[in-house]
């Protein structure tokens, strides 16, 4: 483990000693702040049903983040190429997305009603716009020197996209992903929030009814825990995909100076 | 398909007298906002197959425009460049470039940026690739086949992009200033190389620069250009026997051709004093 992780966790590991002290050494009520013993023991007591929340709102979120990379991506690819597409679909998703998209989430219960399909529509759009700005940047900024190159061996735009526009696109595309991914989390809540009987959302709204202020911070645990893993994956990826990428570089090259010293 | 195939018969079909690459009247003017600048003006050129031509001049006089043209990346406002007595419009066949930068894709690796114009001319890679590594072997790159560009040093990189512009074994070789960015002798030792490949493997090379020196050591004959708007001053036959060792940059006859080159500089106001050779 790097001294940078051990650095996170130890913080971590502070602040839940400090709430569990505080907790204990100001008698709070329960409903008010659960000690951090408390919320991890309400885990373990139901674990299958958690679970089975958790699971849900992964789902949905995987599956909102996977149409937004893959529209996304396509959008991007046809702006870049065209001009009708940049003037339309480009301007109109910029002014768009100054509009709030959580504030869309009670239109889409209307529009696909209660199930999965109004939250993975919800993460799908407040996911896209981080993946559909950062792969048009990244096609656009291709070096002018490879595309030159590629001219003189009279290759084709299909060739010049695969071969160059959309590698060199890449660490921008993952830029872009690493937001969009947040995002996503973010909007299947919003629409687990608005209406639904299933998700760690709906495990919020139904024990803040309640009270049950326990069940409401395993939920919010569990979904830190999701969004990590969530990241944290993406993060994989990038690094088996585009190993080359200057910040992985320049994190390899600090290592083996750490690893000197 | 046959672009390559081509390729592979070195000697250019161009017969005896008739020039192999000839530059006619040509002019090239960009527009700007403050109206059209001139770039190139009435340049007239014939370079015979086989031959070393460098192009020597200041920045900005229009040496990689003109370098540009012959690609086939820009076209000229006026004139006409033929290469075998057809016209260019565009990148003409059995062509290899190498800038300024050494362009290298950055996810790939040596061997990978080398095979790239097979996978753009979409030739066999399995055979190719056993030629990709003689001909980085030759360049002194043997055992850096599959590292990536970030892991070489400047010349290195440059070596595998000549490494890339070589593989298909064209006829006409360009390359603009591809040692400007380098160290002295770094720079020394792949003008060496250069002219190893060159007489092992004889194609046409235009060979841009601003250093006298260079031009002078790699050129059969030195084309010297002036400023705004770009056009020839010189054309400087070089009769220095081959293969040219550094020590020959001591001899009386390269210095004498030099010294040309850096006077018509200084009558065009450029070079005062402090001159470099």
């Amino acid at each position: 483990m790097s001294s940078q992780t051990l650095r996170t966790v130890a913080v971590i590991v502070g602040f839940l000693l400090f709430w569990e002290a505080a907790c204990r050494l100001f008698n709070l009520p329960t409903y008010f702040l659960p000690a951090p013993s408390l919320v991890l023991a309400e885990i373990c007591a139901e674990p299958r049903w958690y679970l089975e929340h958790c699971g849900y709102t992964l789902f949905t979120t995987a599956l909102g983040f996977g149409l937004a990379v893959l529209v996304g991506v396509i959008a991007a690819v046809g702006i870049t190429y065209s001009k009708l597409l940049e003037n339309t679909l480009f301007t109109l998703l910029v002014s768009l997305n100054s509009v709030p998209k959580i504030a869309l989430a009670p239109l889409f219960i209307i529009w696909l009603g209660t199930g999965v399909k109004s939250k993975v529509a919800i993460s799908f759009l407040i996911a896209i716009f981080a993946i559909v700005v950062d792969t048009v940047l990244g096609l656009r900024s291709a070096d002018p020197g490879a595309l030159d190159l590629m001219k003189t061996m009279r290759s084709s735009a299909m060739q010049i996209l695969f071969k160059i526009r959309v590698p060199g696109a890449l660490p921008h595309m993952f830029a872009g992903m690493k937001v969009a991914i947040s995002l996503a989390l973010v909007g299947a809540i919003a629409g687990e929030f608005v209406a639904s009987q299933e998700g760690l959302g709906f495990v919020i709204m139904q024990s803040q009814g309640m009270f049950q202020t326990v069940r409401v911070f395993a939920a919010i645990l569990l979904l830190g825990i999701v969004g990590t893993v969530l990241f944290v994956l993406v993060d994989v990826v990038e690094r088996l995909v585009c190993p080359w990428h200057v910040s992985h570089r320049l994190e390899q090259a600090e290592l083996a100076v750490r690893v000197r010293c | 398909m046959n672009v390559v195939h081509g390729a592979l018969q070195s000697a250019p079909a161009a017969s005896k007298g008739q020039p192999f690459l000839e530059i006619k009247n040509v002019a090239k003017t960009y527009g700007s906002v403050r109206g059209d600048v001139p770039a190139l003006s009435d340049i007239n050129l014939a370079i015979r197959s086989c031959e070393f031509i460098s192009i020597l001049g200041p920045s900005g006089c229009g040496k990689t425009t003109l370098l540009r043209c012959l690609a086939g990346l820009d076209q000229p406002s006026a004139g006409v460049i033929s290469i075998d007595s057809k016209v260019v419009s565009g990148p003409p066949d059995n062509l290899g470039v190498v800038f300024q930068r050494d362009v290298l894709l950055e996810w790939r690796t040596v061997l990978q940026n080398v095979l790239l114009p097979v996978e753009v001319y979409r030739l066999n890679l399995q055979e190719w690739r056993q030629r990709a590594l003689q001909s980085l072997t030759m360049l002194g790159l043997a055992g850096f086949e599959h590292r990536y560009p970030w892991e070489l040093s400047g010349g290195m990189r440059q070596r595998v992009a000549i490494s890339r512009a070589l593989l298909l074994n064209p006829t006409l070789l360009l390359m603009d200033e591809p040692f400007g960015a380098l160290d002295a002798m770094t720079r020394d030792e792949l003008n060496l190389e250069l002219q190893r490949i060159w007489m092992a493997d004889s194609k046409t090379v235009v060979f841009v620069t601003h250093s006298i020196t260079e031009a002078v050591f790699l050129a059969d004959r030195v084309v010297v250009m002036s400023r705004s708007p770009g056009r020839i001053a010189d054309v400087m036959d070089v009769d220095l026997a081959r293969p040219r060792d550094l020590a020959i940059r001591e001899t009386g006859e390269f210095a004498r051709l030099c010294r040309r080159a850096r006077l018509l500089f200084e009558q065009m106001g450029l070079m005062r004093g402090g001159l470099r050779v």
